[in-house]
């Protein structure tokens, strides 16, 4: 496919554990083209963060294989690693603590720009910084001001021009708006859309929230336990989604919509458990309302419509 | 730290009465013994004159004098200098490789972590005074090898509070924000570890020199550390103590010195401990 | 409808460092009898404080109840000895706390703590009584009653939160304090969690003040809904008059739009332009005057009370009457 910026292949990431290897991230493949957000849902727990933090190589993968424009960053030097590294940044879901408390504004926008030299010379930067600044919205008079003196919406938006002070191509948002008030929440959200719009960047969304996913995405996809079980364009997904999980995940969002009051809620029972050494068959299957004999075999995402992938023996018939 | 911080710091600092009482008399005491070659002529420390002896404090000798007739005022002054001096020194070197140390242990984990902290443990296993004893003794006597011995003795501790601060620090976002723009290893311990970890750090500094100076005065109260008739807290105690009974000033002044030095540092530390906290905000 | 908490005109202060922090200013709500009130409003906008009024639970030294009264029943909260407290506090109303992970006690097993309660509110009930008590309520939230001698750290996050439900309604409470129960918790927990508690309140016929900062939720649980803005309710009234949005607060209003939902095609939110006020340095006029679009000068001058604009629906507005969509 042509316009395709990150791709994951097979990815893995397991993390050690005294009873054996939790599986944070199994076997997930995904394409991200440019201009285009990739919305990823689920709850805690399913291994969404580590996904981005595994792309970034903030978590060295297990298995598998990250490309970037085509080429594999998990097998690079590290020389050419840093160089593409600038071309993809992160924002993090707690503005509180995503940022140095003892630095400044200013200092932390610069940051980024001195350990990347990606613009040299004291004007440039400070020109660069100054335009960072005034594109996610903070005033000049914000330059000295410190972290513990703005409120989420403002540390948001320190933590946005961090990123984009390197003009990357590509930006993981892990949760940018959880942690925020809803009307500061959509402040941020129409940022980040414009910002998409100017520089064409591709995003992956992480986030539990699948209000904000469905108005920033333009593919969807779910994950439970690590591994991805649906997985398709955002039409789709809300208005053919298959999975048991998918429609439970939609029908338990509280909405403001009155007419959806009084609708039959599938109301889930049990929890999300640990992926520790997990059975080969589905995970989603102790919580399933359909769950059957079949179930413990492994799944595999099957093309059920154009692009629309599903995890379930059920729904592929 | 930065200004503003700095000043809610001092805002709170300053009204905790104690410290501040802390504080003014450390500044007071350290200004004087400082200052002392401005005003007070060192021979007076040591010229002896056997008449004079056991002056009682009053008169011409502010604190009276010892069993040769030396002023006590004078070495008391000039003794303060060393204790507070070497303190100071001891815990500036325990400082910086504590600082290393914890720094390196706390970041990195792993085996480099149980290296550095199992050889912390068995430092710290050993009383500190028995481990200076013990260094002293292989160094031998004299000013600088006791402050090696000393720091050494200091080290461990400082060391386990940068750890811990450390290992706490190493989790939050802002670390791994900088390792996603390519920031090396130094640079995240220099520029984003450390200056978050002060805090803490000026506390368990602020007890350590406290307790250096107790230990200088053990050593030389043991006869270990500074070698007469340099003087020095402990070693003043020391020489006299064949006359305590009779002459109590003797002890008593001294003794009474070094509790000051180390209650103000306590409560300074305290203090500093409830300023820096940035819950503390009643 | 008979009135269990009559809140007026309260006004509360904390004290800082710095400045001292208007948290409520002029609230004022009533609850009724038998119903699941929705306390909505952002970070900051006194919920909580309002809560810990209640309950006389305000940090010492730094809150305080500058004036106005909070009545429960026929009891003045505000000149009710402590002991007459004690026994209001988790007999009378209970309150559940949002992070479940820290309002267990780890070192007693879920069954003592549950059980704790009843000791202290119910001192002459048999022994034998209490124990049933628990295994019962412990069923109803949805828990096995072997599982009672084990401790707060072998549950889940939902689970902890049904045992700290169970806490607070063994003893069967008339007024029920929820202060965000389910935001530390997945949105499948958070359904079951909901329904239980809902479940919960009918059958025991108390009152619930349900707070939380997701109009989706108050839209779906509660019955009636009160918008809390800079320390003081803005709007009041049942969820079809506010959620039907003919007349609503400009804030209210500002709310509904920006949050994105399940139906719509904007390509954009229309978020509230601004920031909260300050709440250690308040606007005299309408607290939410500089962010409104309806604001004229009147409102920067002089604060609007609340105005009935239906029958039992509030807006604290000089412009109440304005549709939502026209301005």
């Amino acid at each position: 496919m042509s316009g395709v910026l990150v791709e994951t292949k097979n990815l893995k990431k397991y993390f050690p554990h005294k009873l054996g290897f939790v599986h944070a991230v199994d076997d997930v493949s995904l394409k991200i083209k440019k201009g285009e957000t990739l919305g990823v849902v689920g709850e805690s727990g399913c291994g969404k963060s580590t996904l981005g933090r595994a792309i970034l190589r903030l978590h060295e993968p297990t298995d598998g294989d990250v490309l970037f424009g085509g080429k594999s960053i998990l097998h690079m030097k590290k020389g050419d690693f840093r160089k593409i590294q600038t071309n993809m940044q992160m924002v993090f879901q707690d503005p509180y603590s995503s940022l140095n408390p003892r630095m400044s504004v200013n200092e932390l926008i610069a940051e980024p720009l001195k350990v990347c030299k990606t613009v040299t010379g004291r004007t440039a930067m400070a020109q660069k910084v100054r335009e960072t600044m005034e594109l996610c919205g903070l005033p000049e008079r914000y330059n000295n001001i410190y972290p513990h003196e703005m409120d989420g919406g403002r540390r948001q938006r320190v933590g946005l021009a961090r990123a984009l002070v390197l003009d990357p191509q590509f930006v993981v948002c892990d949760e940018p708006v959880s942690a925020l008030d809803v009307s500061i929440q959509a402040q941020i959200l129409n940022l980040l859309m414009d910002m998409q719009e100017r520089n064409n960047l591709s995003y992956m969304f992480i986030t539990h929230d699948l209000c904000v996913v469905r108005h920033i995405s333009n593919d969807i996809m779910v994950m439970y336990m690590g591994q991805v079980v649906e997985y398709a364009p955002k039409k789709e997904i809300f208005e053919h989604q298959a999975h048991p999980y998918t429609k439970a995940l939609l029908s338990a969002i509280p909405t403001t919509d009155l007419s959806r009051r009084n609708r039959q809620r599938h109301v889930l029972k049990g929890e999300v458990s640990n992926p520790i050494n997990p059975e080969p068959g589905c995970r989603f299957a102790p919580r399933c309302p359909y769950a059957s004999d079949k179930c413990k075999e492994p799944q595999v995402l099957t093309e059920i419509a154009p692009d629309h992938f599903v995890a379930c023996h059920e729904c592929c018939k | 730290m930065k200004k503003g911080q700095m000043e809610l710091v001092w805002i709170r600092f300053r009204k905790n009465k104690l410290a501040m009482l802390g504080l003014i008399v450390m500044v007071l005491l350290m200004t004087v013994c400082l200052s002392a070659p401005l005003w007070l002529d060192y021979s007076k420390v040591t010229t002896q004159s056997i008449i004079n002896a056991y002056q009682a404090p009053g008169g011409g000798h502010i604190f009276g004098t010892d069993q040769f007739g030396r002023d006590l005022f004078a070495r008391i002054i000039y003794g303060g200098r060393i204790s507070l001096f070497s303190g100071l020194i001891t815990i500036g070197i325990a400082f910086v490789v504590g600082v290393a140390m914890g720094g390196t242990a706390g970041y990195f984990g792993g085996v480099v972590d149980t290296v550095i902290m199992r050889f912390c443990d068995i430092l710290m296993s050993v009383p500190g005074v028995l481990l200076s004893m013990t260094i002293v003794a292989a160094l031998g006597q004299g000013l600088v090898k006791m402050l090696i011995a000393l720091s050494v003795a200091q080290i461990p501790r400082q060391a386990r509070t940068v750890r811990a601060a450390v290992m706490t620090l190493r989790g939050q976002e802002f670390i791994e924000a900088a390792k996603c723009c390519g920031t090396g290893n130094t640079r995240i311990l220099l520029k984003h570890i450390i200056p978050n970890v002060l805090g803490p750090l000026v506390i368990s500094v602020m007890s350590g020199l406290g307790g250096t100076i107790l230990s200088i005065a053990s050593l030389g109260f043991l006869g270990i550390g500074i070698a007469p008739p340099t003087p020095e807290w402990g070693t003043i105690i020391s020489e006299n103590q064949a006359s305590l009974m009779y002459y109590p000033f003797l002890g008593i002044i001294p003794g009474l010195c070094i509790m000051i030095a180390v209650l103000s540092l306590n409560f300074i530390g305290d203090g500093l401990r409830d300023a820096l906290d940035p819950k503390q905000k009643n | 409808m008979e009135k269990l908490l009559e809140i007026k005109n309260l006004y509360v202060n904390y004290k800082t460092d710095e400045a001292v922090v208007h948290a409520l200013n002029g609230f004022t709500l009533d609850v009724y009898k038998g119903e699941t009130l929705g306390l909505v409003g952002e970070t900051g906008a006194g919920k909580t404080t309002m809560c810990l009024s209640t309950l006389r639970l305000l940090p010492e030294d730094i809150g305080e109840v500058v004036s106005g009264s909070i009545k429960y029943n026929d009891i003045d909260i505000m000149k009710a000895s402590k002991n007459q407290m004690r026994q209001l506090r988790g007999a009378e109303i209970s309150m559940i706390f949002q992070d479940p992970m820290t309002s267990l006690n780890p070192i007693m097993t879920v069954g003592e703590q549950i059980r704790e309660v009843l000791d202290l509110h119910y001192p002459d009930m048999p022994p034998k009584k209490r124990d049933t008590r628990v295994d019962d309520i412990m069923k109803l939230v949805g828990i096995l009653p072997e599982r009672k001698d084990q401790y707060p750290h072998q549950f889940s996050g939902g689970m902890k939160q049904r045992i700290v439900i169970a806490m607070a309604l063994v003893s069967e409470p008339k007024l029920l304090l929820a202060d965000e129960p389910t935001t530390a918790l997945d949105v499948t927990i958070q359904a079951q969690i909901l329904e239980l508690m809902k479940a919960l309140k009918e059958s025991f016929n108390s009152s619930m003040v349900l707070v939380t900062h997701d109009l989706g939720i108050v839209a779906e649980f509660c019955d009636n809904v009160a918008v809390v803005y800079a320390g003081s309710v803005i709007e009041r009234g049942s969820i079809e008059q506010v959620f039907s949005r003919v007349k609503n607060h400009p804030y209210t209003d500002g709310l509904f739009n920006c949050i994105p939902d399940l139906t719509s095609e904007a390509k954009r939110l229309t978020p509230i332009p601004g920031y909260m006020a300050d709440a250690s340095n308040l606007p005299k006029g309408c607290k939410f005057a500089d962010r409104c679009v309806r604001c004229r000068e009147k409102c920067k001058e002089t604060e609007p009370e609340l105005q009935e604009v239906d029958k039992g629906h509030f807006i604290k507005c000089w412009y109440a009457d304005e549709r939502s969509g026209e301005t």
